[in-house]
């Protein structure tokens, strides 16, 4: 890849932030999105947003099952 | 050399295999419909039942029943017949919130204006937020984000091929970015934190 190949604009890099922390892009378009981040403040600051919003939607990604509802579908599941 | 399948497969091994994925199950349901969540977990432990023979081994049988909960999910939606309501692509693609809370600074004494901003959100302020999105954005989000299924594993699920799932997680995350945003402004959530 000669050195213009490689240069990506900031949507670009933007658009793929997740997709390159998920590991779900090409090695190439890895290298782009590397060679962004390494002279780009704004697109690291995107960056670093993108995996506090990953960890935001983690950590209330679990919803607790009311015992009531438990107890019912555990009654369902006996019932089959 | 025969080899002999041991596999149990009676009504007794399903029970005792589905009763300790039931919190699981609810959760997944409760993230992707707004009400309706036990009807869901209900018929996906009916349709499990009925091909239990299916499950190959008796550890996948979480990501199994969530696998046949997202299909039920699947053909509700296709039985509603939902339109699809989305955005035009172009102002959902251009939309950053990481830009917007620079440039409108809602929080103008704090250093770490980001962090706070979603530090301002509570569990039920995310699930409204989730349940805002179209389902064609939501499902996919829910799944690769809170539930880990790897891309192809939601295509699989979800009956499209790979790029369109990548596509929906794209235009999911811009619009969930977009109606954090908003919802944060309906609300009031950072009236408070702005005034100390």
């Amino acid at each position: 890849m000669t050195e213009k190949q490689s240069l990506i604009p900031c949507s670009e890099a933007v658009r793929q932030l997740w997709d390159y922390l998920d590991n779900a892009i090409s090695p190439e378009d890895h290298e782009k999105v590397e060679k962004h981040l390494s002279f780009c403040r704004k697109c690291c600051g995107e960056l670093e947003f993108a995996k506090e919003l990953r960890e935001f939607l983690v950590s209330w990604g679990a919803e607790e099952i009311p015992q009531e509802v438990k107890a019912r579908l555990e009654r369902f599941v006996e019932e089959i | 050399m025969i080899e002999v399948d041991v596999r149990d497969r009676s009504k007794q091994a399903f029970q005792r295999l589905v009763i300790p994925e039931l919190p699981g199950l609810y959760s997944l349901a409760r993230r992707l419909v707004r009400s309706g969540a036990e009807d869901l977990v209900q018929e996906a432990l009916l349709r499990g039942y009925r091909s239990f023979e299916s499950l190959k081994e008796d550890a996948a049988v979480g990501p199994w029943l969530k696998s046949i909960l997202v299909n039920v999910f699947r053909d509700h939606l296709r039985k509603q017949a939902r339109s699809v309501d989305e955005l035009p692509v172009e102002e959902v693609e251009h939309f950053s919130l990481y830009r917007t809370l620079v440039d409108e600074d809602p929080l103008p004494y704090s250093d770490t204006l980001h962090h706070d901003f979603l530090r301002a959100f509570g569990k039920g302020d995310v699930r409204e937020v989730l349940m805002r999105l179209p389902e064609i954005y939501r499902a996919p989000l829910v799944l690769r984000y809170m539930d880990g299924f790897a891309t192809k594993e939601i295509a699989r699920m979800l009956r499209l091929p790979l790029g369109t799932v990548l596509a929906q997680l794209h235009r999911g995350r811009k619009r969930f970015e977009q109606e954090l945003w908003e919802y944060a402004g309906e609300m009031g959530l950072l009236l408070e934190k702005r005034i100390r």
